[in-house]
């Protein structure tokens, strides 16, 4: 009896403390709510508050809305961004950041390459990647294949390997597309094709053998004695026509980029192109098509045959046309600190500032995938921002701050990371550990 | 009979000449909002902008430039108004004109590989007037380029002045010899067994090249002091060497990281001779030096890549150089592969937001940058005398979103694209 009572009173004793430790975890729960409060807020999924508060909980946007309308928590952590402008992370759909590659010179299809294992996270690019307010990007393998690999999709976080950034689907795979390339790039001597119809043919060569590939498996009904051997080769072509990783494609000419449409319609992936530099030649033939693109924007024409007649104008037109357009850096043909400033030179040539903003960010998400996610301060989704010191579309404004899942990535104050915005003695350097040395937020 | 019709064709052929656009053309009255003159006071302060200003060109030279309502404009001279008025961009280090568009070897001409020293070629004889990339750059208002052989070689060949205009290299020249373009470091390295494979090498090339030329030059003098003794045989290479030894055309050497920088601290010491750093990704670390040198710097693009020479690569760099007086253009510099060309109007834009302020960072591709070149007394600035060349502007020219509305060579409306 004393003894049943002293474990009864014992068992007491402990669900005491438990929820002592429950009360306890849930104030220490309290500071994992920031409040940024103050700021213009643009969340591009809604209208534009003009003085806001972002309430975000446990890394997640759990509020936002005009400061008189949102109540802070108590115990909350509260940042002052009055005068501020805060807008969604950006998102790069077409980044080479930590460069590392996917297939090599043996062959010109090479699918089951992933830049998964060739990325290398603490390059200086990811650093100037996060002082350019980026916060997801398409890590991809480059253009000289038909077919060079799997790309990454990585968040910015703070971290120091590749698992610490990755995004992972429902299942716990992590997620990334395909990387295709058409015209002069994947043009090699032999194995790699010479000419456009030649590698159109290897591209739909691999195509059927990946639909035969898939049609054994469909007919296996599970059976492991019927199965097909594993390909990696076959199974991430499976991937890309069964819609579970989306082809990002390399294209220019304007010939080029109906190929791609072709082969979208004959096998049914779902394609994003990118750089699209003829795009203002066959808009409509895109739109008609339902064909995402996202573009470069480069200085100047040319630099290679193909990209000869690059405008300017792509973003309008393709935005006059319904199609969804979304900016890359191609990093590092272009800076990705200074990533803002192609949307900006999308608004110079005729683009809207809602679409060029969109284009920085939820319709980047949309072409990963991943709208559902991030791209939009929407309640719900990941805390990704940037807290910018004015316009979006100004070179006169810098990027003060870049948070990821509510966790500061870049802070403008911290000499450390200026150096990687500015540049300087020591900014090519590669970082020791992780970006942001643990500082927890 | 026979002289009144002499003289009415011969008037009618005065009225033609004088009717001809392109004479018309030289006589124009650009009306700016604001009009960044970008001339110096006494003190060599910058002059304040002019509101609701006016410049007046006659016969491709300015006129006057003041208030509108100061400036007598003659009637019926053609006119443009703008928000902003600045004087033509001038991009103080290009390879427009000499490297292609399209990146192909049938336009690339601004890199001979058969020899790492040649400083004799000229700029002019590879000018293509007509590539593409001019009207591109001078639709952002570039009206000048110091532009020719490109980095990548020890010493690739000599670089020229032009206005981005003309149909022949004749048509558009302004200098015919400006620099001999030299590069220390990575970009200048050859593989195999060919040389210079070392920095150690490329210097010892480089004095080498230049004890040769000095031996070469006291010959040619004896010769012609003493009729006995007869010239040594004619050789250009060692001619062009003795121009930078007589200073008649100063090195530029492209050199960005810390080590290259210093070998051009100690040429220049060595030889005493006219140098300009080019490039000087790493530069900020020898202002002092630079300084004490004379040696004037114009600076790689502020957009320039954070990687391989330029990794260390700083957007303040140019605020840096002009703090402490160093005098300091910017150049689009040359980029093998997409962008062919940089657009110096962006790198200045760029310079602006990362520490200089709005006039100096206009300097560094107007004012600055003629003096620089030593053509300060045609271009730069917006003064009486100066040629008419003027960039026209929606708004503040640096704002990404703003236009250049047009642009005017020595008062000839070259272009009229709002881009």
């Amino acid at each position: 009896m004393s003894l049943h009572f002293r474990v009864q009173n014992r068992t007491f004793l402990q669900c005491f403390l438990l929820m002592l430790c429950l009360t306890f975890s849930a104030s220490i729960s309290a500071a994992d709510v920031q409040a940024f409060v103050g700021a213009r807020i643009v969340p591009v999924s809604s209208e534009v508050i003009e003085e806001g508060t972002l309430l975000v909980r446990d890394g997640k946007i759990e509020q936002v809305g005009p400061v008189k309308d949102v109540i802070i928590p108590d115990g909350a952590m509260r940042i002052d961004v009055t005068g501020k402008t805060i807008i969604p992370g950006l998102i790069c759909t077409h980044s080479h950041i930590g460069w590392g590659g996917g297939g090599d010179s043996s062959e010109p299809i090479q699918p089951e390459c992933h830049t998964l294992d060739s990325v290398d996270v603490r390059s200086a690019s990811f650093m100037r990647a996060r002082a350019g307010g980026l916060t997801l990007v398409n890590q991809m393998p480059g253009s000289g294949h038909l077919i060079s690999g799997r790309t990454t999709y990585l968040k910015l976080r703070d971290g120091g390997t590749v698992e610490d950034l990755l995004v992972h689907d429902a299942s716990g795979w992590p997620m990334g597309g395909l990387k295709m390339a058409n015209g002069t790039n994947s043009q090699r001597s032999a194995p790699f094709p010479g000419t456009r119809a030649k590698s159109a043919s290897l591209v739909r060569q691999a195509y059927v053998k990946a639909q035969e590939y898939q049609a054994k498996i469909a007919r296996a009904e599970g059976d492991p004695e019927k199965m097909p051997e594993r390909d990696l080769r076959m199974e991430a072509l499976v991937e890309a026509l069964e819609g579970k990783r989306i082809v990002h494609h390399h294209t220019h000419r304007h010939d080029d980029i109906l190929t791609v449409l072709r082969l979208k319609k004959e096998f049914g992936f779902e394609v994003v192109l990118h750089h699209v530099s003829d795009a203002w030649k066959v808009a409509k033939e895109i739109a008609a098509a339902d064909a995402a693109c996202s573009l470069i924007v480069v200085d100047s024409p040319g630099g290679k045959l193909e990209a000869r007649d690059i405008k300017l104008e792509n973003g309008a037109v393709l935005e006059e046309e319904g199609v969804n357009v979304a900016f890359h850096t191609d990093d590092w043909i272009t800076d990705s600190r200074l990533f803002l400033r192609s949307a900006a030179l999308g608004v110079r040539a005729g683009m809207s500032r809602e679409g060029a903003l969109r284009a920085l960010t939820l319709s980047g998400a949309e072409m990963l995938g991943l709208a559902d996610r991030t791209g939009s301060l929407a309640v719900g989704k990941d805390a990704d921002f940037a807290v910018l010191s004015g316009d979006p579309f100004s070179v006169y404004t810098q990027i003060l701050q870049t948070w990821v899942e509510g966790k500061q990535v870049f802070d403008r104050t911290n000499p450390e990371h200026l150096l990687f915005a500015i540049g300087g003695r020591g900014a090519g350097d590669d970082t020791a550990y992780n970006c942001c040395g643990g500082e927890d937020h | 009979m026979k002289t009144p019709t002499t003289l009415i064709q011969f008037l009618a052929l005065i009225l033609l000449v004088a009717g001809t656009p392109e004479l018309q053309a030289q006589n124009i009255a650009i009306y700016g909002d604001t009009v960044h003159t970008m001339a110096k006071t006494a003190e060599g302060q910058w002059q304040d902008p002019i509101e609701n200003g006016v410049v007046l060109i006659i016969d491709g030279k300015i006129s006057a430039v003041g208030p509108a309502s100061a400036v007598e404009v003659p009637e019926g001279t053609p006119e443009k108004r703008c928000k902003v008025v600045t004087p033509g961009l001038i991009d103080a280090r290009s390879v427009v004109g000499l490297a292609g568009w399209l990146n192909i070897d049938h336009d690339s001409d601004h890199i001979e590989r058969s020899s790492p020293m040649q400083p004799e070629l000229a700029a002019l004889d590879a000018y293509n007037p007509r590539e593409p990339l001019i009207d591109w750059v001078r639709s952002f208002g570039v009206t000048t380029l110091h532009t020719g052989h490109a980095p990548g070689q020890l010493i690739s060949g000599q670089t020229f002045i032009v206005k981005t205009r003309g149909n022949s290299v004749d048509d558009a020249v302004v200098q015919r010899q400006s620099m001999v373009a030299a590069t220390l470091g990575s970009d200048a390295l050859r593989s195999g067994k060919e040389s210079p494979g070392t920095r150690a090498k490329q210097m010892s090339m480089l004095r080498q090249k230049f004890i040769e030329a000095k031996a070469y030059q006291e010959k040619v003098a004896k010769a012609a002091a003493d009729e006995e003794k007869d010239a040594p045989a004619r050789d250009l290479r060692k001619e062009a060497m003795g121009q930078i030894l007589d200073g008649e055309m100063p090195l530029m050497i492209n050199a960005h990281s810390s080590v290259d920088i210093q070998n051009v601290l100690r040429l220049q010491k060595e030889w005493q001779i006219p140098v300009i750093l080019q490039g000087g990704a790493e530069c900020y670390d020898f202002i002092e030096p630079l300084k004490a040198q004379g040696i004037p710097v114009i600076l790689h693009p502020t957009m320039m890549r954070s990687s391989g020479a330029g990794k260390n690569a700083s957007m303040e760099t140019a605020a840096k150089l002009i703090a402490a007086g160093v005098p300091v253009a910017m150049g689009s510099g040359y980029e093998s592969y997409v962008p062919k060309t940089r657009v110096v109007l962006w790198e200045a834009a760029i310079a602006c937001a990362y520490g200089c302020e709005f006039r100096d960072a206009l300097g560094l591709i107007t004012h600055s940058a003629a003096a620089l070149l030593g053509i300060g007394d045609r271009v730069g600035s917006l003064e009486v005398g100066k040629d008419g060349d003027v960039a026209l502007f929606d708004g503040d020219p640096f704002e990404y979103t703003s236009h250049c509305l047009g642009t005017v060579i020595e008062g000839e409306v070259v272009s009229d694209i709002a881009r």
